[in-house]
């Protein structure tokens, strides 16, 4: 028996469109309607500022700790867009630039990353999952939702967000397998932004791209400039539309970074160089954006500024409110809410406990 | 009504909820094609086809993940995983996620899903095939933790456990499996999580048990009172968590005595919640020491030796002895 060689389908693509000086390719441009463009920045801006005052909420002992999205505007809205309502997102903890564009109250975000469960609430017509922070493991949330859309029948795909560290868990390769064997229409969005904490891309993977994993699940991947939103748009959309038509899943590698730390609880400059930040806030997805609409005459630099102006008053009213149910929202017996769909008998007891003990602490006031 | 052993009681519980509910899928390893290595889901994949009950691939923590999503979307699965001492890999989606999306959504969505597996010893099975490790599962907060002792409630539970709007851990005795035969009615029957049984009535000393302990207790309780005359009382828990404490503490309140039998070994298992709450709440009717009979705070040992390790009837005569001779 001779060795020889086995043909196993190895294409991998990168996609590019608008480039790092905010230069469209022409034939690879996706048509997304003026108005559509105009919302996508508008929600780009929207998660930036929304991060940055998140960070100074945080700095100022308002919030606990976060992880901040920026840097990751692109791969978040380009991606989310391509959604109907009725389609389900998993997101993992660092998203929450999609979360708003599928309609998120940024208080609920507020709340819950101030310690409020109230704010991991979800609203009674989305489809979104709460956010998962045990790395990659919400991964087989999403392929369990796509198992079940194939076995309704109906046109639903599912969207699940994780990082390049998520790549390295079994969680993510148990979840590709699956999809791949049952054809489940997930697209698996993972957004390399190039550290999981402290790690570098390069050691958690021998591999070139991350994109290339779908390779050995037998689905399609495709790796794309992760802060160019009309190739990240362009992607998913090719995805969700097969996965939609009964195509099966995709996975898609956004190429981007992390402009600021993992979370709060982290200092960046312990392992990694201002060069290398600098290197990357010159490819700002923002910046490329706000050229390319420019360069088209769909926005000009007043409809930037207004939308400025717009965005911060939203996120103003958000802390506002959110400030607002906090004072509100003191009842310590509310952690006995959700624990079961009835309190069990022990439960109620433990409950009694510790209403007895608030009523005994109300007394010595 | 037809005697069946907890094989074919289990396996009827799944064919009878899956006729009546279209929401209700099985998943697992060799589940399908196989009927399950111990033949629980046997002919289900002929009668409602390889879409309901699915031939996974081997991955425990995809079984139990991909569960929660199918859950969360609206249907109803019931895992397999083929012995609860691989469940480790799938322990985290448990502990992080089955446990918790209807906190996390604060209520915008739960996980009505079932997990079964095979756990205990008793049948000269290979490492990590003998484990009693419940006590896991029911130190979770948000799921509940159900043990069968025979077809009849194994039958009963399953259905319960397949209705319940939260995740069920449902852990069968390999033991049991096909140690005997009981009538099991045709007619649908349930019985509710979370409540345990008097299974014998007695005044001298209540025995707390469950799973494939219930029978070297039952017959603990039978030779004590054909050689001594004592009249034991004997509790089956069926729910391990949350834990019906009401019916035991009523018992040892009349009797002043309790033994507690599990194979899960002794220290922080679970009789020390029973011992714990015995102490709590019927502490001034205790006539004697609370005692355990369990498994010993070391790994089963492989087969040669697993008898001496399980527990048994003459173990339990004995601690039951001093106790009831303890002033």
């Amino acid at each position: 028996m001779p060795r020889k060689q086995l043909n196993i389908p190895c294409k991998m693509e990168h996609l590019s469109i608008l480039n790092e000086a905010g230069e469209v390719d022409n034939d690879l441009e996706p048509d997304i309607p003026e108005d559509l463009l105009l919302k996508l920045y508008r929600a780009m801006l929207l998660g930036r500022r929304f991060d940055e005052r998140m960070l100074s909420l945080q700095r100022q002992g308002r919030i606990g700790t976060f992880a901040p999205t920026s840097g990751q505007e692109a791969s978040q809205v380009g991606s989310a867009a391509v959604l109907r309502p009725t389609d389900w997102m998993v997101p993992s903890f660092r998203e929450a630039a999609a979360q708003i564009w599928r309609g998120a109250p940024m208080e609920n975000i507020i709340l819950y990353f101030g310690g409020y469960n109230e704010g991991g609430r979800i609203e009674d017509n989305s489809k979104d999952l709460p956010i998962s922070v045990p790395v990659a493991s919400q991964i087989l949330h999403a392929v369990g939702l796509g198992w079940a859309v194939n076995y309704r029948k109906t046109d639903e795909v599912v969207m699940t967000f994780f990082g390049d560290g998520a790549t390295s868990e079994g969680d993510f390769h148990e979840g590709m397998n699956f999809a791949g064997v049952y054809q489940t229409p997930v697209i698996f969005l993972c957004q390399n932004n190039h550290w999981a904490i402290s790690v570098p891309r390069s050691k958690q993977t021998r591999s070139e791209t991350l994109a290339q994993k779908a390779l050995g699940y037998g689905i399609p991947g495709i790796q794309v400039d992760g802060n160019d939103i009309l190739a990240v748009y362009a992607a998913a959309k090719e995805a969700v539309d097969r996965a939609r038509s009964g195509g099966g899943p995709t996975m898609i590698e956004c190429v981007t970074y992390r402009i600021t730390m993992h979370t709060t609880a982290d200092d960046p400059k312990r392992y990694r160089t201002d060069e290398e930040v600098e290197g990357w806030k010159k490819k700002d997805p923002l910046v490329r954006f706000e050229k390319y609409l420019t360069d088209k005459g769909v926005a000009a630099k007043d409809t930037f500024q207004a939308l400025e102006t717009e965005v911060k008053e939203d996120i103003q009213t958000a802390v506002d409110r959110a400030e607002e149910l906090m004072k509100k929202l003191d009842d310590p017996l509310h952690m006995f809410e959700h624990a079961y769909a009835e309190l069990p008998p022990s439960l109620k007891e433990q409950r009694a406990e510790l209403a007895e003990e608030l009523k005994g602490m109300h007394k010595e006031k | 009504m037809a005697k069946m052993t907890m094989v074919q009681a289990l396996n009827m519980a799944l064919r009878q909820e899956m006729e009546k509910d279209d929401r209700v899928v099985v998943l697992g390893e060799d589940v399908g094609v196989d009927g399950g290595v111990f033949r629980i889901t046997d002919g289900l994949i002929d009668q409602f086809g390889d879409n309901r009950s699915l031939d996974t691939p081997l991955a425990e923590s995809a079984i139990v993940g991909m569960s929660i999503g199918m859950a969360i979307y609206g249907l109803r699965p019931v895992c397999e995983i083929q012995f609860s001492g691989f469940s480790y890999h799938n322990f985290h989606q448990i502990e992080n996620h089955a446990s918790r999306y209807r906190w996390r959504s604060q209520g915008r969505y739960h996980v009505p899903m079932v997990l079964r597996a095979p756990y205990s010893g008793g049948v000269r099975a290979l490492e990590h095939h003998s484990e009693s490790r419940e006590i896991y599962y029911a130190h979770t907060p948000g799921i509940k933790m159900v043990i069968p002792s025979g077809p009849r409630n194994a039958r009963s539970l399953l259905i319960s456990a397949i209705r319940d709007p939260d995740p069920v851990i449902f852990f069968e005795s390999k033991a049991l499996y096909r140690a005997f035969r009981e009538e099991v009615p045709e007619n649908e029957e349930t019985l509710p999580i979370g409540k345990s049984q008097v299974v014998r009535q007695g005044s001298d000393l209540t025995m707390i048990s469950y799973g494939a302990m219930m029978r070297p207790t039952l017959e603990a309780a039978s030779e004590l009172e054909e050689n001594d005359g004592v009249q034991a009382e004997v509790i089956d828990l069926l729910t391990i968590s949350p834990l019906d404490d009401e019916t035991f503490v009523r018992s040892v309140k009349k009797t002043g005595r309790a033994i507690i039998v599990h194979e899960a070994p002794r220290s922080f298992g679970p009789g020390a919640e029973i011992a714990a709450r015995l102490v709590e709440k019927a502490f001034f009717y205790l006539e004697a020491p609370i005692s355990r009979v369990a498994g010993f705070d070391i790994i089963i040992p492989l087969f040669s030796r697993e008898k001496s390790y399980i527990p048994n009837t003459q173990r339990i005569v004995r601690e039951a002895k001093k106790i009831l001779n303890s002033a």
